[in-house]
């Protein structure tokens, strides 16, 4: 392993220089971990104070999670811009409609298939799109967005057209204690958990510098002999596994598929939970995933007129107040929280609380700000 | 007199602009060669055809080898390091992880390591700083830490676009001492290319000319400095 020794490295180095810099910095990751760890044991006994809807909610939440992930690695840390991921979310959901109700297939294959078919998707997807740049790559796969449902009813024989296909509910295995509502929770979790840990896995290491280095500055990273093309291509193959993955279990979890679910009014709102979440992070898709969820719901509750209105105002509020999502202000305030015993000047305080380069995960206002602009 | 790189009868372009013409060039082993010419000469055009960045045609070889044509990793991949024009960080990211990616065609992590500290005696404000972005550091910093990202690939060529460009004078004869202390100490073979003459024609040995895409004089760099013509031009005393 990589990363831990790096780490470790870094805070050595930094022991000569100040001595203050790595209490604050072993302090930043006590934090973390106690606060990864509670969330943790909260998220697992969630559900058993949970009605079957609420629990349903959170459901959802992770699942626009892992899709939001999937753009996160995109559009933060990769500089490539998507209007069109709701198509791998329709794809990926389509395809586990298709294969257990047409084949009978085990949902859990459906799954890992879903994941396979978008990862070569949206490889396929992505050489053509090195030949465009920031905004026209964002109407690029917009077209993508738009075309998604008329192509679902253009293929009725297997998509069902517009009557959509109804799935079965995935039942509890192993006669465990919990209804299906409850189960389908556990397992998004889980999958969620997974793919979050193979995110954090690949972007602290050398591909995800390659990645950031593509973003940052392409000519660059092309002269320290990163493939620039093989990278931006394959990224966007793992980022569209990601949205397929939460699209398949999407569809398990509604237990219906329907062309005009997965308009282009998806892809923009995953490009709006991304942002706000914090774009350049990974656990930014969390919150950017209960932004998208529950916002509209709770407009809905405000004004049945016009809950879109308010959703506005509330997405402006948020841009206004978190510049750099919600990711982007937890990072500031963990900064502020840690730092608080030292007297450093702040041009100092800069540096010693920088995110270390094995932890991708805490995104820097910088980075969140840089993957907006490109 | 061996060549590490020759350019022979390079031409480059942009699109239909064919901006080098007919180029012969030769890089000494072990010595600091520069390309001295003024804002649009075609300078950063030259290292950048050299790296497999831009359209070519003629020939390029590298310790005898054609590399005209191949990709840029693989150019990487034989020990030429590019230190591309205006610095070329990667702003987002830490000291350290530039480093790091200046190293990513290596495998031997070791050695990596190894590199690691002794870029950082070259450069120790790079030590200091390997945790903060690389966006804060300032100009001269950032040149440096360009240069060390170069020579964490252990190349055999460093080419250096402009390191002189928009720094303090004093800082530029710093860079120009490493650069030196780099060529003597590791025996890296620099390919240097510069508008600032007075600093470039002191650290390097031979010198090349370039004005709109064509070499106009060549010469031990001891007698370009001592050219009436250039001296003018160039040099402007």
């Amino acid at each position: 392993m990589q990363l831990p020794a790096s780490a470790k490295e870094i805070d050595t180095r930094t022991t000569g220089l100040r001595a203050t810099r790595p209490a604050a910095a072993s302090h930043a990751r006590l934090w973390k971990l106690v606060g990864l760890i509670l969330t943790l044991i909260v998220a697992y006994l969630l559900p058993l104070g949970l009605s079957n809807y609420q629990a349903f909610e959170f459901t959802q939440v992770f699942i626009y999670a892992i899709a939001l992930l999937g753009l996160n690695i995109l559009i933060g840390f990769n500089g490539q811009f998507s209007l069109g991921h709701g198509a791998f979310y329709a794809l990926g959901a389509y395809t586990t409609a298709i294969m257990t109700t047409r084949w009978d297939i085990p949902y859990g294959w459906t799954i890992i298939v879903a994941g396979v078919l978008c990862l070569i998707a949206g490889f396929l997807f992505g050489l053509p799109a090195l030949r465009f740049e920031g905004l026209y790559l964002a109407l690029a796969t917009f077209a993508l967005a738009l075309s998604t449902p008329q192509i679902l009813k253009y293929f009725d024989n297997w998509t069902g057209g517009s009557q959509g296909i109804v799935l079965d509910k995935p039942s509890v295995p192993l006669g465990l204690p919990i209804n299906a509502d409850q189960y389908l929770y556990y397992l998004t979790l889980t999958v969620l958990l997974l793919l979050f840990l193979l995110a954090w896995n690949l972007l602290r290491g050398r591909v995800g510098r390659a990645m950031m280095a593509i973003r940052d500055n392409p000519i660059a990273a092309e002269a320290m002999g990163v493939n620039n093309a093989l990278y931006k291509s394959l990224t966007f193959g793992v980022s569209a596994m990601y949205t397929g993955i939460a699209g398949s279990l999407g569809a398990l979890a509604v237990a219906f598929v329907a062309p005009d679910t997965f308009n282009a009014f998806l892809s923009i709102n995953f490009l709006v939970g991304s942002v706000v979440g914090g774009i350049a992070s990974i656990i930014g898709a969390l919150f950017g995933a209960a932004f998208i969820e529950f916002v509209p719901i709770y407009a809905q509750e405000i004004s049945r007129a016009a809950p879109w209105a308010i959703f506005g105002v509330v997405l402006i509020l948020f841009m206004y107040v978190m510049p750099t999502g919600v990711a982007g202000l937890l990072h500031r305030v963990l900064e502020r929280l840690t730092r608080r015993p030292s007297k450093e000047s702040s041009a100092d305080n800069v540096v010693a609380t920088s995110p270390a380069p094995a932890d991708p995960g805490a995104s820097s206002p910088a980075r969140a700000a840089s993957g907006k602009h490109e | 007199m061996v060549p590490l790189l020759e350019a022979r009868n390079l031409e480059a372009y942009y699109g239909w602009s064919k901006v080098l013409h007919g180029l012969d060039l030769t890089v000494e082993k072990g010595k600091v060669t520069v390309v001295l010419g003024a804002n649009g000469a075609g300078k950063t055009t030259l290292l950048r055809a050299i790296s497999g960045l831009i359209r070519t045609t003629g020939e390029i070889r590298f310790d005898g080898v054609r590399i005209d044509g191949k990709a840029p990793e693989d150019i990487v991949r034989l020990g030429i390091a590019h230190v591309p024009e205006g610095r070329g960080t990667f702003p987002n990211l830490t000291v350290l992880e530039n480093l790091r990616l200046g190293a990513y065609t290596r495998k031997d992590k070791q050695e990596v390591r190894r590199d690691l500290d002794r870029i950082y005696t070259y450069f120790p404000v790079l030590k200091q700083k390997s945790n903060s972005p690389a966006g804060l550091l300032s100009g001269g910093e950032q040149q440096m830490l360009a240069i060390a990202r170069g020579l964490m690939l252990r190349p055999r060529l460093l080419m250096l676009d402009e390191p002189s460009l928009g720094l303090a004078p004093v800082v530029v004869a710093d860079l120009f001492r490493i650069v030196r202390a780099i060529n003597e100490d590791d025996g890296v073979t620099v390919l240097l290319v510069e508008q600032d003459a007075v600093g470039a024609l002191e650290v390097s040995q031979y010198a090349y000319l370039l004005e709109t895409g064509h070499i106009v004089s060549s010469g031990p760099a001891d007698e370009l400095r001592q050219n009436d013509s250039i001296r003018k031009s160039y040099l402007g005393y």
